[in-house]
């Protein structure tokens, strides 16, 4: 079992107790790493209904099989899973750059954080010497000063670091875990998680041999991903990036605009890639392994926030920008640099901000509530003052801190009509009103609004199905990418680097394979996907979550798109979506009720799990039936 | 015996990085450990990448310095330069991992093997660098100090004449 580190090591905060457990190879085969890994962890490590801030809520970092070893994109990932603050379900959030590296090369697959320290604390992993330290003087930092300091108190640059910011600190619901500087476990708000065990930041060392059991084999492989990476496969990510999709979704009408009003923004020349890579964009960088390089590092060249030098990717970009009403690029990367500053979810304090304005705009919240400051569409200086009093929790703040969401119902009002999330996550920059396959994608996601955990606006935007029509067929497409895309994170492999696995599963399974010595066939790796989609579920109904969940924002499917043109007049009613999920749940092999049947638990080998639906399957005899017995 | 022929020192290879293509994936690393000690370590490679900032990044390995200050420093005389390539050559049997060389090296290019406690420079892969064939941005170049010369000298040439170049429409 090489590429494995074999190891777990568990941090008990509450005690101080440190131990590690060797990894046990079915666990590895049947749930990969990364996500995969992590997310088994969770399960088996806390009890139904914790509070996700309540030391009995489990944090778990992992990194994948390909982590620490040359495969392309594969050697740097590492993904943090928790119960999300956000949706009360299953969290995960993956980040790349060099921490997931250090953590392989320390000898560690994953780390599970139990209990709450009683002070500020960091982790200094070197190797096998584990030690809890104090963080007290760390404590209000950012992530970027947090490594510093941390590298400059342990005396080594290359020792890595993952941390939280002051938003973490303070429970924000929308706080990340950043490493390498710009990188983001972002979703979910698992820094707040790690906020609330007082755990500032973990710090590795690692200096362990990676070994793969035949390299020439695996070089092979590595040398065809290389070749792929140069070519068209690549080609967005290696040159305009993500920033690409903002002319791409324009001119389809699904950029959603002033918190998806509407699904055109009038300023998107200047905040499109184009103009972004001529005017901004200083230099592209990689992450350890990758052949392909994406991190477009953006720095603004004059002007209030000349120097501003930051990372850039279309999702932030777009809530920060048109989700805001907000033109101006210059405050869109001034407000991408504060997020990180503060640690924060760039993709979800856009849509808070633009919540904010929404209800400022219908008057449910007024100067009054805002102190002060004009919070219309488009005040690009309004948004990066919300930015920092969401992330500090000042004023109003300290309620939209919450994520629009819980902060809608506090409000009250209209409020929650105006809160575009799904499960309590922020929505992210594609207007599904008119994409319905992503739309069912959406829906169906278990950490919540997410394109990333099944890619079903690909076909939509690529005009392989009609993107305006609910149908029949769209669940299959769903779940065949979801499948994908959870082996892609649980690898870790890149997503960007999707589109050079020509073969899908065959050329992933070749890659597994190659590092670890354990003969994974492409069907093998297809069901792993399946049954880590369906542990997602599983762990969402142990915590209460049903069909009623699989729903979309108010928004989406009560306000169709005004914008003339081709959407116009597109929205999801509830008649489509529950063809969609009736669709989408027959294919998963699911009840109509969104439940795994216990054949399909039993056919991707989890019957160690039927435990958690046998229940709900079998509802017990309804109170009538029972009086009724009696009789 | 034949005598080798001393070499030029202007003559001598080496793996060279270009800072404004290098972008810190440390594929370098990766491949070098690989080759030499058949496993994936930073620590093991003869190659080390710096990125001092998102904005500032390259990749280091030996600069066939001369005289090299490393031979100079070692006092165990383990160390000695090619006079054919530059390449330092190190002697496991005299080297007993002291590490004045690493202090005497400018460029962090030495680096202690942290298992045979004796110190590692980049040996070129015999004429065949790994590095400068694995590096997906072609940020590594197998040159001479001569050739690196030249290439900064167009460089500034055509920043100099950029008006002419592009009215003549000459292709450089």
């Amino acid at each position: 079992m090489l590429g494995y580190a074999g190891r777990i090591l568990h941090v008990d905060l509450s005690s101080g107790k440190i131990w590690t457990e060797s990894l046990k190879e079915e666990l590895a085969r049947k749930y990969i790493g990364g996500i995969g890994l992590g997310m088994r962890l969770l399960l088996d490590h806390s009890r139904p209904g914790a509070d996700p801030f309540s030391p009995e809520n489990p944090l778990v970092v992992a990194t994948g099989p390909l982590s620490g070893t040359m495969v392309p994109t594969g050697g740097n990932g590492h993904a943090f899973v928790s119960k999300s603050p956000q949706t009360f379900a299953m969290g995960e959030a993956k980040s790349h750059g060099h921490f997931g590296t250090a953590m392989k090369r320390a000898g560690y697959d994953a780390i599970i954080f139990y209990g709450k320290a009683e002070k500020p604390v960091y982790l200094w992993v070197d190797d096998d010497a584990v030690q809890i330290m104090d963080a007290k003087h760390l404590w209000g930092k950012s992530p970027q000063e947090t490594e510093d300091a941390i590298r400059n108190e342990l005396k080594d640059f290359y020792i890595r670091v993952a941390s939280i910011g002051p938003a973490g600190e303070k429970l924000v619901r929308i706080a990340c875990i950043i490493n390498d500087r710009t990188r983001a476990a972002g979703r979910c708000g698992l820094g707040a998680v790690m906020g609330s065990k007082n755990l500032k930041a973990i710090a590795i060392r690692g200096s362990k041999d990676v070994k793969v059991p035949n390299q020439d084999r695996l070089l092979e492989l590595v040398k065809i991903q290389h070749e792929r990476m140069k070519g068209p496969a690549a080609r967005k990510y290696r040159t305009l990036g993500t920033p690409e999709n903002v002319l791409v979704l324009q001119k389809l009408a699904a950029m959603p605009t002033n918190n998806f009003t509407r699904a055109t923004f009038d300023g998107a020349e200047k905040i499109s890639g184009e103009y972004l890579n001529e005017r901004f964009v200083a230099k592209i960088i990689g992450c350890s392994s990758c052949a392909m390089r994406c991190e477009h590092i953006a720095v603004v060249p004059e002007g209030p926030y000349k120097g501003t030098t930051t990372r850039v990717e279309y999702e932030p970009l777009w809530a920060m920008g048109p989700n805001c009403g907000v033109g101006n690029l210059d405050a869109i990367l001034k407000g991408m640099d504060l997020g990180n500053y503060y640690g924060v979810d760039t993709i979800s304090i856009g849509g808070i901000v633009g919540f904010a304005m929404d209800l400022y705009e219908h008057g449910i919240i007024g100067k009054e509530e805002t102190g002060g400051l004009e919070l219309n569409f488009g005040n690009h200086e309004a948004m990066l003052e919300m930015i920092k009093r969401i992330s500090l929790r000042e004023g109003l703040g300290d309620v939209l801190a919450e994520g629009v969401k819980l902060a809608a119902e506090k409000i009250g009002k209209d409020a929650p009509n105006y809160a575009v999330h799904i499960k309590g996550v922020e929505m992210t920059g594609y207007d599904i009103r008119g994409l319905k396959t992503a739309a069912l994608g959406y829906a169906v996601s278990f950490r919540g609004a997410d394109h990333n955990r099944h890619g079903a606006y690909g076909p939509d935007v690529a005009g392989k199905v009609n993107r305006f029509k609910a149908e029949k067929g769209r669940g299959k497409l769903v779940k065949e990418t979801e499948d994908l895309y959870t082996i892609i994170d649980s690898l870790i492999v890149c997503k960007f680097s999707r589109g050079t696995y020509f073969e899908g599963f065959k050329d992933l399974a070749a890659l597994y394979s190659a590092v670890t010595g354990i003969e994974m066939t492409p069907e093998d790796l297809r069901v792993a996907g399946e049954r880590i989609n369906n542990l997602g579920r599983l762990f969402n109904i142990r915590e209460d979550l049903t069909r009623r969940d699989d729903t979309l924002p108010w928004k989406i499917m009560n306000v169709p798109i005004p914008d003339e043109g081709v959407a116009k007049g597109s929205f999801v009613s509830q008649e489509e979506l529950d063809l969609l999920l009736d669709d989408y749940y027959e294919v998963r092999g699911w009840t109509k009720d969104g439940i795994p049947l216990v054949e399909k638990l039993k056919e991707v080998g989890m019957e160690d799990l039927i435990y958690i639906v046998k229940d709900k399957l079998e509802p017990k005899p309804s109170k009538k039936k029972a009086e009724k017995k009696e009789e | 015996m034949a005598a080798v022929p001393k070499a030029e020192t202007s003559k001598w290879k080496m793996v060279s990085c270009d800072p404004d293509k290098c972008t810190g994936c440390t594929v370098c690393e990766y491949i070098c450990s690989l080759t030499k000690d058949k496993v994936f370590s930073a620590q093991k490679s003869r190659i080390r990448t710096m990125r001092l900032h998102p904005l500032v990044n390259i990749s280091i390995a030996c600069r066939l310095c001369s005289p090299a200050p490393c031979v100079t420093a070692c006092p165990r005389d383990a160390l000695k330069q090619s006079e054919q390539t530059g390449v330092i050559i190190i002697d496991d049997d005299k080297c007993d991992g002291c590490s004045w060389c690493i202090e005497a090296c400018d460029y962090g290019a030495i680096t202690l093997h942290p298992e045979l406690k004796k110190v590692r420079i980049c040996d070129l892969c015999e004429g065949d660098p790994k590095c400068v064939k694995w590096c997906p941005e072609e940020a590594l170049d197998f040159t001479t100090k001569d050739i690196l010369a030249q290439k900064a000298r167009i460089a500034v040439t055509k920043k100099l004449f950029k008006e002419s170049i592009e009215v003549a429409g000459i292709k450089t």
